[in-house]
């Protein structure tokens, strides 16, 4: 006890030779002492900082400021626009065909599936009818597309969370998926592959036997081994379960679609619900979450990548032999051997690469199922060559929106877990 | 419809529009069913109680709002059309909803009945200038920090007014009207015989135009309803060689020869060649090298 007394002083000299520090910070230092006049907790001011643009796991050039009460998030106000390249505008001054390059660089994670709206649109206002053989290779090719997007966001989330291999080891499914891209289109990102009124030629049969072997070997192996890593990894799931749930209600008000809404336990899916191309003669499933958490929209995508798998072998084995691209030839240019030979082929193919098609004058919107959600493009056209406007509707516009309420009262560190399971992509988001 | 577009219950459009207009009332101005797809014109007053409407009663039941679209007329009175692209998860159908705008009058915010019109109508208001009233968040959200104009409309160039760079003097970043290297082109392919602003004479009676792609005085709509009566009329022919010939016998406007040896027509007898080993011509093939 009489250590006690002996104290007292020691801590009187203390605080006297501190004097010189900031009187602000001098009470946050003894705002727990038993000198403190009142015990208790003091005022600390909610501060903000800057998340982005150039962040690893911003996912591209994502700003947030977040407003933060020591490391819980109060409230984040994300910023997009960085990667704005005006592609709707430039569409306007540009044929149909001159458009679908553009598709392609919105969301460059799966591209294939960002031209199957703006074709499928176009279609619609032409009422095209369109050779079973290329709706069956534009279905294949979406779910190659999903596939090769799934791995990398699934990778890519798992990084987020601080596992480094299975991403390795999913970005080599990756490559070979876009190896797979580089045999069927001649590029192994930005594919520029569908047209209106079908594909632009014909995949080799070797090619669609290596896929057929790669479907039942390689992805299966390689990707249930680096799933078996996470799915049931103890520090994976502290991370992911109960971080950021959206309810029902939440995700449809706010407009969600794809895979957050479904692990937000609502079963749409509009390749099940409003199919396209062949979609209604696949048989496929279409996985729920429960909770909706991060956990559940990981684990939707990962059946996602299964059931892609099985579509894709369906394609394989029922795709029919026959002409890729309708045979009209005022939308399809002819082959090279046919123009040799024939001066009404040389004309349509002069046409269609100056003054392109004509679309009769109408408005659709047309959403496809992309990896991320619903992709649709609202077309208006006054029946000229060129688009009057193309207004693109991306997923990522109101996942991030909801960034807001997700992210309130969870930890900083797990604002890169919500955004990797929101698979985000700013071409797309911005275009 | 021919199309593989999306199948979604588009056998509903008929009712959905009878029940919108026993619904709206007077909000209504004009439903119209284009390519397939139904239009509701409503009043810029009447937006979020037929929106609300929309929404909440049994039958309508249009849960999300998918997409706020900005489109500009120049030529109209009310040159920017707002549309609401409306889905329903219960009835599997879509709509969409229109509301004229200019610059001056603001168009009533639906962020009270969906929160994800905000960014939605922060974008519209970017790109086209309309305002909304009742957004409490109408900031610029994918044009630069302070961008001036209003980019998507007709009027505003593609090459738009200002470009930036690096300044490696004044070591920032530094705006300066844009200068082109080489003039702005813009290169106009469309036939001029085909661009007419009339329609020539004889033209109206077809019922369908030339072929899919071609120029046509038709709306996307009359183009589906020909398809539908004509492929109800005949059952679709299979796809032919595109540029078959009705009459196999006239060459006259392709200059291809009559089919060969390897079309099973016996070849016509040369008088200058001995018959000999060989069927064909000298060297025993089928043809020239160049072939």
């Amino acid at each position: 006890m009489s250590d006690v007394h002996t104290d007292a002083p020691t801590r009187a000299e203390e605080v006297n030779a501190r004097t010189a520090v900031d009187p602000a910070v001098e009470k946050i230092l003894h705002a727990t002492d038993s000198a403190h006049a009142e015990p208790g907790d003091v005022a600390i001011q909610n501060y903000t900082i800057n998340f982005g643009p150039q962040h690893p796991a911003a996912h591209g050039v994502l700003r947030l400021v977040m407003e933060l009460d020591g490391e819980i998030v109060e409230r984040i106000d994300p910023h997009v626009g960085l990667l704005h390249r005006g592609t709707e505008k430039l569409i306007e001054y540009k044929t149909y065909a001159q458009a679908i390059p553009y598709f392609d660089r919105l969301d460059y994670c799966s591209p294939m599936c960002m031209e199957h709206s703006f074709v499928l649109a176009a279609e619609k206002l032409l009422d095209l009818e369109v050779p079973l053989r290329a709706q069956y290779l534009r279905v294949f090719c979406a779910e190659l597309t999903r596939i090769k997007n799934h791995m990398l966001n699934l990778g890519s989330h798992v990084m987020d969370v601080g596992a480094m291999t299975p991403n390795l080891w999913l970005f080599e499914l990756r490559e070979d998926c876009m190896n797979f891209y580089e045999r069927i289109s001649g590029a192994r990102m930005h594919a520029n592959y569908f047209r209106v009124g079908g594909v632009h030629q014909d995949v080799p049969l070797k090619l669609l036997a290596d896929i057929g072997d790669w479907l039942d070997t390689r992805l299966p192996r390689l990707f249930e081994d680096a799933i078996s890593l996470v799915a049931d990894n103890r520090i994976f799931k502290q991370r992911n379960v109960d971080i950021a749930t959206v309810s029902r209600d939440d995700a449809i008000a706010w407009g969600f679609s794809g895979p957050m809404i479904r692990a937000a336990g609502v079963p749409w899916d509009l390749r099940k619900s409003q199919p396209y191309d062949v979609y209604d003669r696949m048989d496929f499933d279409v996985p729920v979450g429960t909770r909706g958490d991060c956990y559940d929209r990981f684990m939707v995508r990962v059946e996602e990548v299964r059931q892609s798998a099985r579509i894709m072998r369906q394609c394989l084995n029922e795709m029919p032999e026959g002409p890729v691209a309708t045979t009209d030839r005022k939308v399809a240019p002819p082959k090279r051997g046919e123009m040799k030979r024939s001066m009404e082929a040389l004309i349509h193919h002069f046409k269609l690469y100056t003054e392109g098609y004509h679309v009769p004058a109408g408005e659709v919107y047309v959403a496809t199922e992309s990896p991320k959600g619903e992709f649709g493009v609202y077309l208006v056209s006054d029946g000229s060559n060129k688009p009057y406007r193309c207004k693109i509707r991306p997923t990522a516009f109101s996942h991030l929106q909801a960034m807001d309420f997700m992210s309130r009262g969870h930890m900083l560190a797990d604002t890169t877990a919500i955004l990797g399971a929101m698979d985000i992509v700013f071409g797309e988001c911005d275009r | 419809m021919k199309a593989p577009a999306p199948a979604w219950a588009s056998s509903l459009n008929e009712a959905t529009m009878e029940a919108a207009r026993a619904t709206l009332g007077a909000a209504l101005l004009d439903t119209i069913e284009i390519a397939g797809e139904v239009q509701l014109h409503v009043t810029r007053d009447g937006l979020v109680a037929a929106m609300t409407a929309l929404r909440d009663t049994p039958g309508l039941e249009y849960q999300q709002l998918m997409e706020i679209a900005g489109v500009d007329y120049p030529s109209r009175a009310e040159r920017f059309e707002v549309v609401y692209c409306l889905l329903s998860l219960t009835r599997n159908h879509r709509l969409h909803v229109h509301v004229g705008a200019t610059e001056e009058t603001p168009v009533p915010s639906v962020t009270g009945l969906w929160p994800v019109a905000g960014w939605l109508e922060r974008e519209v208001y970017d790109l086209y200038g309309v305002l909304f009233a009742g957004n409490r968040d109408l900031r610029r959200i994918l044009t630069d920090y302070g961008f001036r104009g209003h980019p998507f409309r007709k009027d505003f160039p593609l090459s738009g007014y200002v470009e930036m760079r690096y300044s490696e003097e004044q070591k920032r970043v530094v705006y300066e009207p844009v200068k082109l290297a080489q003039d702005f082109r813009s290169f106009d392919f469309e036939s001029p015989w085909e661009g007419a602003e009339y329609v020539l004479p004889g033209d109206e009676k077809a019922a369908l135009p030339e072929a899919k792609g071609a120029p046509t005085p038709l709306t996307a709509t009359q183009v589906q309803k020909a398809d539908a009566a004509q492929s109800a009329k005949a059952a679709p022919s299979a796809p032919s060689e595109p540029y078959a010939k009705k009459d196999a016998g006239s060459t006259a406007e392709t200059g291809a020869g009559k089919p060969g040896p390897d079309g099973g027509e016996p070849k016509p007898a040369d008088p200058d060649v001995l018959p000999g080993k060989s069927s064909g011509p000298a060297g025993g093939g089928t043809g020239g090298q160049n072939q």
